[in-house]
């Protein structure tokens, strides 16, 4: 065939076909994707310190453990209230004359996902010890550490950020781990990390593949159909207050023994865990845990019954009725404000 | 008596086995709601079976009736022909001991008979055959569902017929062997009577005949064989060789050093960049298991894991394949190579674009974290610049060939280098990468960049070597030409595969995974014509060092590809996407089909140019570390990804996915130390055929001495 045998017309052919392919399906669905998408209007511009926090995440290569983005499966619901859709990404252009746009979705989830993680994580306190070293708080985890995020003082000025780090981590140095101005942007950045709300009336998208719920039975009288307290507890409550309940001293205040877990006010149980707490100076601000996770009265309910039955403390189990009837309270209280 | 015995007990264990039919036929009536067609169906299944039963019970009925009559037959004909048939058909051992036997007849014993009676007695009586039937119907009493009933009541009859079938056919060897003892003891009494002369004339003679040997040079004489025609080599290597040795390469004459000088170049930096890439891949791999191994900034695992792919991409595959692509242009277009020098400057471009893109990600200085194209601008620029001078070079050394047809080797190469070009700046220019448009090109540009360039181009290297390491044509060009329209086609739509159920449009994931499953295409072609290429010549595989490799690629392109396709359906997204089990099959890949691929070319190719070859231990020690090691990294962390991906459906805490890869992970580090140490053997065999031996070659010593001789002797005064 005169075609084959004729190089330029050969491969002419092929660049065309394939460069009209690649018009197809990259680079008109691209220019239609970033005409067609606006930021949503509850999105902010993140601030200058975020912004150079995402440098050093990009520069550090998070994005090789870490994705940030979404889907629309049953599955991917813990890392967001909805779905990613393209208007979440639509603020995002170049970043400068030498690099292109991150948008970070990533392709591997060895570590969690970070699409939502400033409102799921917003503890600077534990950000700071975790990038420190992370297996100080969470024991089996595998990321890095960033110690060159950190510098150790003897005598730490007023102005600086002191990190509560355990003395095994420290290497034999002496004094106190202060965070550099980089730890602080890269916690900046993933303090912004969070979902922006759909405009009001706009329905979200749904998650497909719901998975059906196989209802316990027998495994414990009082609790009924309750999900599993252990795992919402080591999912959202672990990384701070730890397996063992003993917490992180310093930064985190033990639930093991504590007067809320075993005392009556369960008002305030409840509170603490639905909007957070911030009433003792010496452990870090918890954030609003319940209301970040839309947790029901069921899984409040399976939470402190876990809590209730663990390390020792044989405090009295509660029934999501009564957890229902408190969040009710609370509720109106917060409306009432 | 015996016959009819056992006749009467076939009968009794089809009779037996048929009722066994009944409680689960009445146990079906019961169920009268169901349809009439599988009711029917289900009678039809029965009464097949009883049918074949009743036939098989005749048949037998029949051959034993058969064997009663011969046995009746044979008793009545006279044997003394017969016995004496056996006597010459008696091998050497048994002639020998008849002697014996004969000569110590005096003495009166009975060796011979005790002997053979012996060889023909294993067979012991075996009546247990009843017991068949009776555990038949006891598990037809099973109940459940239509299709557990049917296979219940299938499985014993099936099993009871089996063993019935058993039975017979001992029953029937049984009786058949008391004919034969009987003849036994015919055949001892005949040979004791055996007159002398008889034993000297017949049993030596035949014993004689019997015991003959060639002495193995009838053909050949005893001469030492000449070779007029430098056909024969023969290797004289003293001791036993620790490996089966393979077949040398055969020298090719008439290669411009020049190029050779090029294509070693090429081959030497790539081997460089594959020690260095995957000697950071094993320490990422490493620190899964050991996270504090260092807290070195440079040295994290996230500036690290882009520094290992990028230097086995950028480094290794493509300075390798762009190196035997210099050998092959020039030759299959039968002309020199284009220039030299613009070789030479592609060569020096991409070395420095790796080198200093491995500094830039190592230092924190990246283009944004897309995978694969973490290069900034700059660095990648210079790469391109590498590949544009190639392109020219090719281009032009293929319009000044000498052969009318264009080889479908550089269809697929010069191809390749096109369309990298055209991806690279598709996903480098920064017009249509605002917001989720960067996320649709990182999708195309990252699939493009393995699919077109390294799959492409090294399918281009086999379509040439491939068919002359096995000395025949390749079995299809048009199955060629077909696989590369159709990659074209497929291949180029099937990037967004890695945002399925991200907010990239729908439309344009199912584009993705549709392309995926046309991908089955050109895969099936391609690996359809390597394979038909082997046929006829598989016997070479066990003589050559380069086919397995050759023929491991093959397997791990269309495994290793299909399971491409299979990952890019919605549902297996879901159980795999982000797991680790992605990391196994780009390993699957880059490393299965194209590594085992280019070095299958680069043993091919160096001892062409260099004339040495390595040592053929080492060699194999490189395949069997690289593919042991393959399956060590790919099958554990396949595994553990799937578990993973089933823990995260059940929506189990992040953290049990992290404790559940340990071991997973610790099996990976362990597969990628047999991988790297394959590699340094890959190294030592590079450098074996590249530098001059320091043994003294005795016999080219000798020849130079004599030139040597000549140059020195006063020249003749004319």
């Amino acid at each position: 065939m005169e075609l084959f045998d004729d190089h330029k017309k050969l491969f002419a052919t092929a660049t065309l076909l394939f460069a009209g392919l690649t018009w197809m399906v990259a680079i008109s669905p691209a220019i239609q994707n970033q005409q067609n998408n606006k930021p949503l209007p509850g999105w902010e511009e993140p601030g200058k310190d975020a912004v150079k926090g995402k440098a050093l995440f990009v520069a550090n290569g998070c994005v090789a453990c870490h994705t940030q983005q979404v889907r629309n499966v049953e599955m991917d619901k813990v890392w967001g209230s909805r779905p990613g859709i393209a208007a979440d990404y639509a603020g995002m252009s170049r970043t400068d004359f030498w690099r292109n746009t991150a948008t970070l979705m990533g392709t591997e989830r060895t570590g969690p996902d970070l699409t939502d993680i400033g409102n799921r994580q917003p503890s600077k306190d534990w950000n700071l010890v975790h990038l420190y070293n992370p297996r100080i708080v969470v024991k089996e985890s595998v990321m890095p550490a960033y110690p060159w995020l950190f510098t150790v003082k003897k005598e730490p000025a007023a102005s600086d950020v002191v990190v509560n780090v355990p003395a095994a981590y420290l290497k034999g140095k002496e004094g106190k781990v202060v965070a550099t101005p980089d730890a602080l942007y890269l916690v900046a950045y993933l303090q912004s990390l969070q979902q922006v709300k759909l405009p009001d009336g706009k329905p979200a998208p749904g998650f497909l593949y719901p998975q059906v719920k196989k209802s316990v039975q027998g495994s414990n009288e009082t609790q009924g159909n309750l999900p599993e307290g252990k795992a919402l507890y080591a999912a959202n409550c672990q990384s701070c207050h730890q397996a063992n309940g003993e917490g992180l001293a310093g930064a985190f205040p033990p639930l093991k023994g504590s007067s809320v877990v075993e005392g009556d006010n369960l008002e305030l149980y409840v509170d603490i865990i639905m909007n957070g707490y911030d009433a003792r100076q010496e452990y870090g601000v918890m954030p609003p845990v319940g209301t970040n996770m839309n947790f029901t009265e069921n899984e409040v309910a399976a939470i402190i019954n876990y809590e209730r039955s663990s390390w020792g403390s044989d405090a009295k189990n509660v029934t999501p009725e009564e957890i229902k009837k408190v969040m009710d309270v609370l509720q109106q209280k917060i409306d009432a404000k | 008596m015996k016959t009819k015995a056992f006749f009467s007990v076939i009968v009794l264990i089809a009779v037996a086995v048929c009722p066994g039919f009944l409680p689960a036929y009445a146990q079906e009536m019961k169920l009268s709601d169901f349809s009439f067609a599988s009711e029917s169906a289900w009678l039809g299944v029965v009464s097949l079976i009883v049918a074949v039963l009743f036939v098989v019970a005749m048949l037998l009925r029949k051959k034993v009736a058969e064997l009663r009559k011969s046995y009746q037959k044979q008793k009545e004909k006279d044997d003394g022909g017969r016995l004496k048939e056996h006597v010459t058909r008696l091998n050497s051992n048994q002639i020998e001991k008849l002697l014996q036997y004969k000569k110590a007849k005096r003495t009166g014993t009975f060796f011979l008979v005790v002997s053979l009676l012996s060889a023909c007695m294993p067979f012991s009586a075996n009546r247990v055959w009843a017991q068949a039937a009776a555990t038949d119907e006891s598990s037809l009493l099973g109940e459940g569902g239509i299709v557990i009933t049917l296979v219940l009541v299938l499985i014993p009859i099936l099993a009871g017929f089996i063993l019935l079938m058993i039975k017979i056919g001992n029953a029937i060897n049984q009786q058949k062997n008391k004919i034969r003892l009987e003849e036994a003891s015919k055949l001892a009494g005949y040979l004791k009577d055996l007159p002398e002369e008889e034993i000297d004339a017949i049993l030596k003679k035949r014993k004689k005949a019997l015991d003959y040997t060639l002495t193995n040079h009838e053909l050949s004489g005893t001469e030492p064989a000449e070779d007029s025609k430098g056909l024969l080599s023969i290797t004289r290597e003293p001791g036993l060789p620790i490996v089966s040795v393979k077949k040398k390469a055969l020298p090719r004459p008439h290669i411009d050093p020049a190029l050779a000088k090029l294509v070693l170049g090429y081959l030497v930096c790539a081997t460089c960049w594959l020690l260095f890439g995957t000697t950071v891949g094993q320490y990422v791999g490493i620190k899964f298991i050991a996270p504090d191994a260092d807290h070195v900034s440079w040295l994290s695992f996230g500036r690290l894991r882009p520094v290992h792919t990028n230097a086995v991409f950028w480094g290794w595959a493509s300075l390798a394949m762009i190196g035997l692509g210099f050998y092959i242009v020039p030759r299959v277009s039968n002309v020199r190579l284009y220039s030299l020098r613009m070789g030479w400057y592609a060569l020096y471009l991409i070395n420095a674009s790796v080198l200093i893109g491995t500094i830039c990600l190592m230092a924190g200085i990246n283009n944004g974290g897309g995978e694969y194209r973490e290069y900034t601008w700059p660095v990648m620029l210079l790469f391109g610049l590498g590949l544009a001078l190639t392109l020219v070079n090719f281009f032009q050394t293929i319009a000044r060939r000498a052969t009318k047809e264009i080889y479908i080797s550089n269809w697929y190469m010069v191809a390749a280098i096109i369309f990298t070009i055209v991806i690279s700046l598709a996903a480098y220019i920064p017009y249509w990468q605002n917001g989720l448009g960067e996320t649709i090109i990182q999708g195309y540009y990252m699939h493009q960049g393995v699919g077109m360039w390294f799959m492409l181009f090294t399918l281009g290297i086999v379509y040439y070597f491939l068919p002359q390491q096995l000395n025949k044509p390749i079995y299809s060009y048009s199955l060629g030409i077909l696989a590369f329209w159709t990659q074209i086609l497929f291949y180029t739509l099937i990037g967004t595969h890695h945002f399925v159920f991200s907010a990239i449009p729908w439309w344009l994931q199912t584009v993705a995974i549709v392309g995926s499953a046309g991908m089955a295409i050109p895969v099936i072609a391609g690996t359809t014509n390597f394979l038909m290429t082997f046929k006829g010549a598989w016997y070479k595989v066990r003589n050559s060092y380069t086919l397995p490799f050759f023929l491991v690629g093959t397997i791990f392109y269309f495994t290793g590809s299909m399971q491409g396709t299979a990952e890019a359906f919605r549902f297996t997204n879901l159980l795999w996407h982000f797991t680790d089990f992605t990391v196994a099959h780009s390993h699957l890949t880059m490393y299965g089909i194209i590594c085992f691929f280019l070095w299958a070319a680069i043993y091919t190719v160096l001892p062409r140019l260099t004339g040495k070859e390595a040592p053929q231990i080492t060699m194999g020690a490189h395949f069997w570390l690289a593919l042991i090691g393959l399956m060590f990294y790919t099958i554990p962390l396949m595994y553990g990804g799937t578990l993973k991906g089933l823990l995260w459906m059940e929506g189990k805490p992040f953290m049990e996915g992290v404790t559940l890869m340990a071991p997973y992970w610790l099996w990976r580090a362990i597969g990628g130390s047999l991988m790297w140490l394959s590699h340094l053997f890959f190294a030592y065999n590079i450098y074996k055929m590249i530098v001059r031996s320091n043994k003294v070659d005795i016999r080219e010593v000798a020849i130079q001495k004599l030139q040597h001789e000549i140059k020195e002797a006063p020249q003749p005064v004319d």
